[in-house]
């Protein structure tokens, strides 16, 4: 049997997508409105998904309370009132899009899932209308 | 029979970052009462914004406001102004004024007010985040 156990948490930051090997230009005209020098921001909803057997002991396939300290330790803590493009070490040199946060959201996330269960599914929601999933391929 | 008074609403969202502060604090009294709100890199949201319009029906179009009229005057004046932009930086409205949930909601009352005909009265609802909004009427 099968089950997957989803936790949602949230992180309020500023960023900009800017590449800065391009110039200001580009950046405008690939970039729109997103490439503002001096950010905008958003309200993030994560949702961490894992996957794996429950527990015949407990029915848990794994403590969400202890599922949310580890997102709230590792990202949200991190995350939350900061500024993605300046404040935040495993952002450093790489361009904030949702893509490449969720992409290293994951890769901070995998070493401290337990053994019992499996990493499923990253999904990161820029704004109620626009979000990205990585299932860590 | 006249109709009572009919309240029309329109829904918008910005995507922006801000900072809170007030400038004559330190460092240490801004980080102590506005907490992370008071990171200097800033920080973000998005905000949504429902603009609540109460009136009697206008008897020849059966509208209290035409939608498309406030919808146009909210993007012109509100989201064209708050949008993917640093409010601290940014804005003019905010460049002596702490841009807390309740000073926004006030700015865009005072932006649309005086273009929404007087014998309409008009409420702002600011939505910060889903767990946090003010609101306004002037």
């Amino acid at each position: 049997m099968v089950v997957y156990l989803t936790r949602k948490e949230h992180f309020n930051a500023a960023h900009k997508l800017y590449n800065p090997s391009w110039s200001k230009e580009k950046n405008q005209e690939v970039f729109g409105k997103c490439a503002n020098e001096n950010w905008h921001g958003h309200n993030f909803d994560l949702f961490v998904s894992i996957k794996g057997s429950p527990d015949p002991d407990t029915g848990f396939l794994f403590d969400v309370k202890k599922l949310s300290m580890i997102i709230k330790e590792h990202i949200t803590e991190v995350l939350d009132h900061k500024n993605l493009n300046v404040d935040v070490p495993f952002m450093a040199g790489k361009i904030c899009s949702t893509e490449n946060l969720v992409y290293e959201i994951w890769h901070q996330l995998l070493p401290h899932i337990p053994t019992t269960v499996t990493l499923h599914c990253v999904k990161l929601c820029e704004t109620p209308r626009i979000f990205v999933e990585y299932y860590g391929e | 029979m006249q109709a009572g008074k009919v309240a029309v609403f329109r829904k918008e969202h910005f995507n922006a970052a801000h900072r809170l502060h007030n400038p004559e604090w330190d460092d240490a009294t801004n980080t102590k009462v506005f907490g992370k709100c008071a990171n200097p890199h800033y920080h973000g949201h998005n905000y949504e914004v429902e603009v609540k319009v109460t009136g009697q029906l206008d008897p020849k179009t059966g509208y209290v406001i035409d939608m498309k009229v406030l919808s146009d005057l909210l993007a012109k004046e509100v989201i064209e102004r708050f949008d993917h932009r640093n409010l601290n930086l940014d804005v003019p409205e905010f460049k002596n004024l702490n841009p807390t949930a309740e000073n926004i909601a006030i700015v865009i009352f005072n932006l649309l007010r005086p273009q929404i005909n007087s014998n309409l009265s008009l409420l702002i609802r600011l939505y910060e985040t889903e767990r946090n909004f003010v609101e306004y009427a002037g």
